[in-house]
């Protein structure tokens, strides 16, 4: 079907798009690279010259690095763990026979709609206050000492914010693919006499393989990036402290452009390293 | 008739060169504090007055720092005149980011400005920042619950008497904490308290050979004293209370003490917001009988960004923010307590203004701290809650989120000041200071 | 569905779904309640749920203090701008790596994929610098151009999921009866990909109305959207959980209507190719 004509013309139609990306990757890259080889101190009078690999000696022998990795696998870790489960649960019960199902999907996307730093503020304030938040009273109204959420489980914490923020879109997906299950399959094993454990293990499960593979890389890819949610919510404090945060840090707090980029470049490193991990599930699981 | 006309020229060119001049739009980034969000509203007399226009960029404290540093560091330009503190002002100022304000007119008043304030906001000597408002920090408690403890505050209290009147005061069952005092991570919040507080001690950050000094005895003192004391006496959940926190607890009748900020005696004496505010006594902040007290100096200031294609127009802005003419405008349309605070030394002339309650207490404490020599034992810094370095943001957040985990309990004191310690030294050699 | 479903188990799920649902929902719900309380009656002890004096106050306050409308407007443009461009930029592509495929067009997805995972605060510094060179600081064609570059990954492996599904053999009869590239992409291709161009955009300019980062970075008084908006009320002086609850109801409302009224487009079209 490829002749070469279309061939050429598909290269054309596909330039616009690459070379942006390679523009909008490369553009930054040389510069993150050129800063990391530099004594850059805006505050100092800039570029204070060539330092080698000194930037990146430092930011990998300081005490917030290793922890700031381990931080950043655990929120993404924790977050996809949540969201698959959850919404595997979500897309199975949406896609049951009920009264009002429209609404109750509205419902269960809501949270997707909402910008990342207005559900910290509300999260943290509203809900998470240990003297004014929700869960502070409803705990005292179980008699309960109410949890200092932010200092004391700050990893549950923002865990859970962001896990309420992706669930919807691990939702959505999950119940998309569902919908596409043939559901005579179904019924053909429940005449067999398969219990509903049973079928959603051997049937609707391996249905979703695919949807959640999806779900794992897409949110993987956003997640090794947040945030808002840290900087509204801990500020990087009680080992909140995610890698892209320390670079943060680095960059804006401590004014050390050459050593926020060479941390840039190890994020860069941990980030493909994850994405070939990733691409191994998905290279199999996308074979189209 | 040729004369009438070159008048009438004359006047139309001048007419027409004062409407370019007017034409003006000056964009303005600010903190969310009440009284810059005042002065905001008050900006329609600015308008009326000189014919320029404002765009304000109001933010968040810790968002208006990352946005305007690096705006400044790289030249963009995209304000006219920025809100920044005491910190950031002679480090700028050195750099040569900021416009001179040493010709403003003679209306003005520049001598006017309270020493300490104009001092803080100079380089050698320049004034790079006009005060918008100043603060140090005083110690605001509940006459009530001090008199039902069967205490009395003295002018100057000590550290101990704090703490015994604290551990007094509390009443956990009627959720009445002793003390709030500041724990949330953060060099300007819980950083700047805890550093205060161990000028009182006999710490200090910095040698005179800039090595970190929390390896010393005065830093362990200070942290074991105040997480004791917040221990027996302190809110729960202190390690992320901050400023706000701590005004909304006092507000709300939670807290017997509360050592902060000067300016927020009028947001605690004012029956809208607050429920105690017929029953507040102020104090200086307490000492250790070294000879530093534990309060700190403080000013939002608006300055100018060097290359700004608006300077003029900047400028009138600032004189009018930071003149007499402004608080006297505040004072007819809120009342004097509602003025901005601590930058000129004719407000504590003023009858009406001492009147105020808080007004002397206010004006003492900002007497008593002493950017140039703010510790017991000789450093080699500027300021009192902070050291004017470029580092010093960066290096405090991160050294108050480990004392913030102690705060939280979640390691000892002796780890979170080896850790100090060591990001110190390490952030400093980055710097190159070694 | 021939099965018939018994009335008991109807009403089992349909009350599972809605507590859930509601569980879920909750915290946008009480924030929408207490944009309409008081300061005082929002952090009353117990909480107040419904019985409190509903006041419109706080969108008053927060109407008078900030320039809603330009914030709003501003992000309308910048969200919709960048979709927009992506979508322009992105179907040629995706159209060619779905119907002219090489070996090397799954990686080129990957790599486009790979190019979000660049840390934004990484590049903070050299980006600034390189929009002040361009004069685009602090402007709507600035950001529209860069939150086209953040989401065109997204878009051209959306719109490549959905151009594979159509059969080649209605493009082939297609060239067959000689209609031209152009022709076979606006009079063929794109009306079967409408549903799939649909919740694209949806999805992105979901994406571009929450981005924060750059948003809030490169903007100053001109172009600031809502996330900068929000900025302004998200912890001043004393108390403040009304006026915030009110200022984001406003900066989510816009968003949230949008997306409750294509829910049925995004539940059937966000499949990034995970179904057959």
């Amino acid at each position: 079907m490829a002749t070469q004509h279309s061939r050429s013309a598909a290269r054309l139609m596909m330039a616009p798009a690459v070379m942006l990306l390679l523009g909008w990757m490369l553009v930054p890259l040389i510069m993150t690279l050129y800063f990391s080889f530099k004594k850059y101190l805006p505050m100092r009078g800039g570029d204070l010259g060539w330092v080698g690999f000194e930037n990146y000696a430092r930011f990998v022998t300081s005490s917030a690095f290793w922890p700031s990795v381990y931080t950043t696998l655990v929120i993404v870790g924790g977050v996809l763990l949540i969201t698959v489960v959850l919404g595997v649960f979500l897309a199975v019960l949406l896609n049951q026979p009920m009264w009002g199902q429209g609404v109750v999907r509205i419902l269960v996307i809501a949270p997707f709609f909402v910008m990342p730093t207005v559900s910290a503020l509300v999260w943290k304030n509203m809900f998470m206050d240990p003297n004014y938040g929700l869960l502070a009273h409803l705990w005292e109204f179980f008699g309960a000492q109410p949890v200092e959420w932010l200092s004391k489980a700050s990893m549950t914490s923002i865990i859970t914010i962001v896990s309420w923020q992706w669930l919807p879109f691990a939702t959505l997906i999950l119940l998309t693919a569902i919908q596409s299950l043939d559901s005579e399959q179904l019924e053909a094993a429940e005449m067999d006499g398969a219990s509903a454990p049973k079928r959603f293990a051997y049937i609707t499960l391996p249905h979703l393989g695919r949807a959640i593979t999806v779900v794992i890389l897409i949110q993987t890819i956003f997640l090794l990036s947040i945030f808002a949610e840290i900087f509204v919510t801990t500020g990087g404090a009680f080992g909140t402290k995610t890698l892209s945060y320390l670079i943060f840090q680095r960059v804006l707090e401590s004014q050390n452009v050459g050593l926020g980029s060479a941390g840039g470049v190890y994020a860069i490193i941990l980030a493909n390293i994850v994405a070939i991990f990733l691409m191994r599930i998905v290279g199999k699981n996308l074979d189209a | 008739m040729k004369r009438t006309y070159g008048a009438l020229l004359g006047a139309c060119a001048t007419i027409a060169f004062a409407s370019v001049a007017a034409a003006e739009t000056i964009t303005i980034a600010t903190v969310n504090n009440g009284d810059m969000i005042r002065m905001q509203g008050l900006t329609d007399d600015f308008t009326a007055k000189t014919g320029h226009e404002v765009e304000w960029v109001t933010l968040e404290e810790n968002v208006l720092r990352q946005r305007v540093t690096t705006d400044i560091s790289t030249k963009g330009g995209a304000f006219d005149i920025m809100t920044i503190g005491m910190y950031e002002t002679p480090i700028w100022g050195a750099n040569g980011w900021l416009v001179a304000l040493d010709d403003l007119s003679p209306e003005y008043d520049a001598a006017d400005i309270l020493p300490a304030m104009a001092g803080g906001l100079s380089h050698e000597g320049t004034l790079y920042a006009a005060p918008f408002y100043g603060e140090s920090s005083m110690i605001m408690y509940r006459t009530d619950l001090m008199e039902k403890a069967g205490l009395e505050m003295p002018e100057a209290p000590t550290w101990t008497f704090i703490r015994e009147a604290a551990a007094a005061m509390t009443d956990r069952a009627n959720d009445v904490n002793g003390i709030c005092l500041r724990g949330k991570a953060g060099w300007g919040e819980g950083g700047a308290f805890i550093t205060a507080m161990s000028n009182s001690f006999g710490a200090r950050w910095f040698d005179m050979d800039w090595n970190a000094q929390f390896d010393t005895q005065p830093w362990k003192d200070t942290l074991e004293f105040f997480v004791g004391m917040m221990s027996e006496s302190g809110p729960a959940g202190y390690a992320t209370n901050g400023f706000n926190e701590n005004l909304s607890l006092f507000q709300q009748g939670k807290c017997g003490m509360w050592i902060d900020a000067t300016v927020a005696a009028s947001f605690v004496t004012n029956p809208n917001d607050s429920t105690v505010a017929d029953s507040v006594g102020f104090a200086l902040a307490p000492d250790n009988g070294l000879g530093k007290r534990s309060n700190w100096l403080w000013a939002w200031a608006l300055a100018i960004p060097a290359g700004s294609q608006k300077e003029a127009a900047a400028k009138q802005f600032i004189e009018w923010a930071t003149s007499k003419d402004y608080i006297e405008l505040v004072a007819a349309n809120e009342g004097w307590a509602n003025v901005p605070p601590g930058a000129r030394t004719s407000l504590y002339e003023n009858p009406n203004y001492m009147e105020v309650p808080f007004a002397k207490m206010t004006l003492d404490s900002i007497l008593s701290a002493d950017p140039n020599n703010s510790t017991v034992e000789e450093s080699p810094y500027v300021g009192v809650q902070f050291a004017a370095i470029p580092e010093f943001a960066g290096i405090a957040t991160e050294v108050s989120q480990e004392f913030s985990a102690v705060y939280a309990g979640q390691q000892t004191v002796d780890e979170a000041l080896a850790k100090a310690q060591a990001i110190t030294n390490d952030a400093m050699e980055a710097a190159g200071y070694k | 569905m021939a099965r018939a479903v018994t009335t008991q188990r109807k009403i089992i799920n349909t009350a599972a779904a809605w507590a859930v649902g509601l569980a879920i929902f909750f915290p946008i719900l009480w924030t929408i309640l207490t944009s309409f309380k008081t300061e005082a009656q929002a952090i009353a002890d117990p909480p107040l749920f419904l019985g409190f004096d509903w006041t419109l106050e706080n969108y008053s306050v927060v109407m008078e203090r900030s320039d809603y409308a330009k914030y709003l407007w501003n992000s309308i443009i910048i969200a919709g701008g960048s979709t927009l461009l992506g979508i322009i930029i992105a179907v040629p592509a995706a159209w060619s790596m779905a119907f002219v495929p090489s070996k090397r067009t799954k990686d080129i997805l990957m790599w486009m994929l790979s190019t979000k995972m660049l840390p934004a605060v990484g590049v903070l510094y050299p980006i600034y610098l390189l929009f002040i060179k361009l004069g685009i600081l602090d402007s709507k064609i600035g950001l529209v151009i860069v939150l086209m570059l953040i989401n065109l990954p997204i878009i051209v492996w959306m719109l490549y999921t959905y151009f594979k599904e159509i059969p080649g053999e209605i493009l082939e009869a297609a060239r067959m009866d000689g209609a031209t590239l152009k022709e076979e992409v606006i009079y063929i291709l794109t009306p079967m990909a409408i549903p799939g161009i649909a919740s694209t955009i949806l999805l992105n300019v979901i994406l571009a109305w929450n981005e924060a980062f750059w948003t809030l970075n490169l903007t100053a008084a001109k172009a600031a959207p809502l996330t900068a908006f929000i900025a302004s009320y998200s912890s001043p002086e004393g108390l403040f959980y009304a006026k915030l609850s009110a200022a984001s109801t406003m900066a989510i409302a816009p968003i949230l209507i949008l997306g409750w009224f294509s829910q049925k487009q995004l539940v059937s079209g966000l499949t990034f190719g995970a179904v057959k």
